[in-house]
């Protein structure tokens, strides 16, 4: 294994409804990287991100993935939580009278309580979420109401990466955390990920577009297609792909493949 | 069963209750019509189609006797129910007024008083609205609390007065293998206003039955928000029937909550009987083991301009069985009727069971009525959600079980009320996940 690695995935292989979506995933992030993963839609880039988060729909037909060392595949949803990984997701569900504030107090103590660390009352934590709230410009009303009910494009991301500043995971996997915003929220969830960011914990940008790139440079750019990553490489891979599209990795995919 | 049924009233009506002190003769009158009705009656089976889904059976073989003695209660047992925003309460123990437990705050044009104390007062309100919405001529269970009537909580508020603070009427079931016949009733007079909280209790786990009759008139312009709490021993039965009559520009507001007894069934009828009128009704049952918990509602809109809203939900876990049938009838003259009712029912195991039949029944041409029903499962997507932050399954599964059920209860416009079921249902939906 290699040094400071928090997230080695080797061969994966994962279905739903017995169709294999992921078809041997390879990927290494360590500590303080920024990884992007695009893609055309279709190619499993959210996939790859439900079934690391344990997402139930999915079934893991082989391979694994270390978390820190630990097998994620045989935790349950809530301990991958516990142990610091984070999807925020591309669409959040809405859980009426669930009240924002109550669940996020709810986890935040259930988090913190796992990793040996003090729970906050109510009181405690509503100092506590005020900081947060101003980072990611979030109107405190927001915490009374249901949980993304009625909630924006906008404010389901921004309660999203609240999420993520609130239980400080050590690996935050954001699936399409920009679509749908326009440029004013793109800066705020962007700002907000960037003043996220520690030495210690790494984030994984799933992305269809480039736009987000802007913001948040990423160390590695991947390239997925059908259910596996075909190209890695560098910020500038963003761009060309911008340009390009992506049916040309594709093609040089293909003819190494063949070669 | 049906010669289990019979036998039940020849049974029953040898034991008619004595007749209160001093009775008036309409009360004796009214009681010997009821005792008349009940001998010609039948008690319903599951061939009556409105007990389709309901076997009262059980009921029919256990011997219940209104009991001869009034038991004692300490003050302190009552800590757990009581209220503290009502300006009064009035107690009954197995069906008679308790002065000692009540408290009746004094207040200018509202009278909060037991029968008893109304008809030696000769308050001719009562005379007048008493047996008037529910006759007790039709049906057994109402005819068999009818013919028993000896008393009974009473809250007549005069026109134009604001009973501000809520009334608590606390029917407590205290002696075992009991059966008591509790009478309400309530009268708003025109442009009047108050709160009624009807509370059912009960201080044993053994079996008992409540077959408890309330009867509310909402004069014109006059508004009552009533709460109906059924929180008996889940060995209980109880029958409760409820009949609303609501005259021109009236407001009935109500929120009946069922968390107890092994079979409940709760008959409420709102009549609309003026223009204009304005209905929010809702309800929740909330019940695990074996628990049937069934609620039959039916509005009739009968004159022109008339709302009403009505959310009923069921939360069922374990083998429980719960039964909504809501009938909204929009008469021919009921034109402009706007009408939306919601039967929303959550199902925490493959054995619980739930048999929802909303009806609307439209004779008027120029109306807004819908109606819907939902039966399922915690959806999936959100417990992943909320395990996916941390939470155990469990954890996930009563936040939304709450969630849920507290969408009713947050309707109850008293906060320690609100409080208390809350935290009922957070005791319960625990308790179901960890079974």
């Amino acid at each position: 294994m290699q040094r400071n690695a928090l997230l080695e995935v080797r061969g994966l292989t994962a279905a739903v409804a017995g169709v294999e979506i992921l078809k041997g995933i390879e990927l290494t992030v360590r500590a303080g990287e920024v990884h992007a993963i695009m893609g055309p839609n279709g190619s499993g880039k959210s996939t790859f991100a439900k079934v690391l988060a344990g997402h139930p729909a999915y079934e893991v037909t082989g391979g694994d993935a270390l978390f820190d060392g630990k097998s994620l595949l045989r935790m349950a949803p809530e301990e991958r939580a516990r142990a610091g990984f984070f999807l925020a997701f591309q669409y959040p569900v809405e859980m009426p009278g669930v009240t924002n504030s109550s669940f996020l107090r709810l986890a935040y103590n259930t988090v913190q309580g796992a990793r040996g660390r003090d729970e906050l009352d109510p009181l405690e934590f509503d100092d506590y979420v005020q900081d947060k709230l101003r980072l990611l410009q979030i109107d405190p009303a927001f915490l009374e109401r249901s949980v993304n009910e009625g909630f924006s494009g906008g404010e389901k991301k921004r309660n999203e990466i609240l999420q993520m500043a609130l239980l400080e995971p050590r690996l935050a996997i954001l699936d399409e955390a920009d679509s749908g915003l326009d440029i004013d929220a793109l800066r705020i969830v962007a700002n907000g990920v960037n003043r996220l960011r520690t030495p210690d914990n790494a984030v994984v940008l799933v992305t269809h577009y480039q736009r987000l790139l802007n913001y948040i440079t990423p160390d590695y750019v991947h390239v997925m297609d059908q259910g596996r990553i075909i190209k890695t490489g560098d910020s500038q891979l963003a761009l060309e792909l911008e340009r390009r599209g992506y049916d040309w990795v594709a093609d040089e995919y293909r003819a190494r493949q063949a070669a | 069963m049906d010669a289990q049924a019979e036998s039940y009233l020849e049974r029953l009506l040898p034991g008619q209750a004595g007749a209160p002190a001093s009775s008036p003769s309409w009360l004796t009158e009214l009681r010997a019509r009821a005792l008349e009705r009940a001998n010609a009656l039948r008690v319903p089976t599951t061939r009556d189609e409105d007990w389709r889904f309901t076997d009262p059976s059980p009921l029919y073989k256990v011997v219940l006797e209104a009991p001869r003695q009034a038991a004692q209660v300490d003050a302190g047992a009552l800590e757990p129910w009581l209220i503290p925003e009502a300006a009064s309460r009035l107690v009954f123990v197995d069906g008679s007024f308790a002065p000692g437990l009540s408290s009746i705050r004094p207040e200018s044009g509202v009278v909060v008083a037991p029968l008893g104390r109304t008809l030696s007062e000769r308050d001719e309100r009562v005379q007048d609205a008493l047996a008037r919405i529910v006759s007790g001529t039709d049906e057994a269970f109402s005819a068999v609390n009818t013919a028993w009537l000896r008393d009974g909580a009473v809250v007549l508020v005069s026109r134009e007065r604001d009973a501000r603070d809520p009334i608590h009427l606390l029917f407590l079931s205290v002696s075992e293998r009991s059966a008591t016949y509790p009478r309400s009733l309530v009268v708003a007079e025109r442009g009047s206003c108050c709160t009624v909280v009807e509370d059912y209790v009960s201080l044993h786990s053994e079996v008992g039955l409540t077959n408890a009759v309330s009867e509310i008139h909402v004069g014109e312009g006059a508004s009552v928000r009533h709460v109906r709490l059924q929180r008996e021993g889940t060995a209980a039965f109880h029958i409760g029937t409820c009949g609303v009559r609501v005259a021109r520009d009236g407001r009935y507001r109500s929120v009946s909550i069922a968390l107890g007894a092994r079979l409940s069934r709760y008959n409420l009828q709102v009549v609309q009987a003026g223009e204009g009128t304005d209905f929010d009704i809702d309800g929740l049952a909330l019940i695990s083991g074996r628990q049937l918990a069934d609620t039959h509602s039916f509005v009739d809109h009968a004159l022109p301009h008339g709302r009403s809203r009505q959310l009923h939900k069921c939360v069922v876990g374990d083998a429980a069985h719960a039964v909504f049938n809501g009938k909204i009838l929009v008469r021919p003259g009921a034109q402009r009727t706007d009408s939306a009712q919601e039967s929303r029912n959550l199902l925490l195991t493959q054995r619980a069971q739930v048999d929802t039949k909303p009806q609307l029944e439209i004779f008027a041409d120029d109306v807004k009525c819908g109606h819907g029903a939902t039966v399922g499962q915690l959806d999936a997507e959100q417990v992943f959600y909320l395990r996916s932050r941390g939470l155990s399954e469990s954890a996930a599964r009563d936040l939304l079980t709450f969630a849920f059920a507290a969408q009713v209860v947050e309707r109850i416009a008293l906060p320690s009320v609100v409080r208390r079921l809350e935290d009922a249902i957070v005791r319960r939906t625990q308790k179901e996940s960890r079974s």
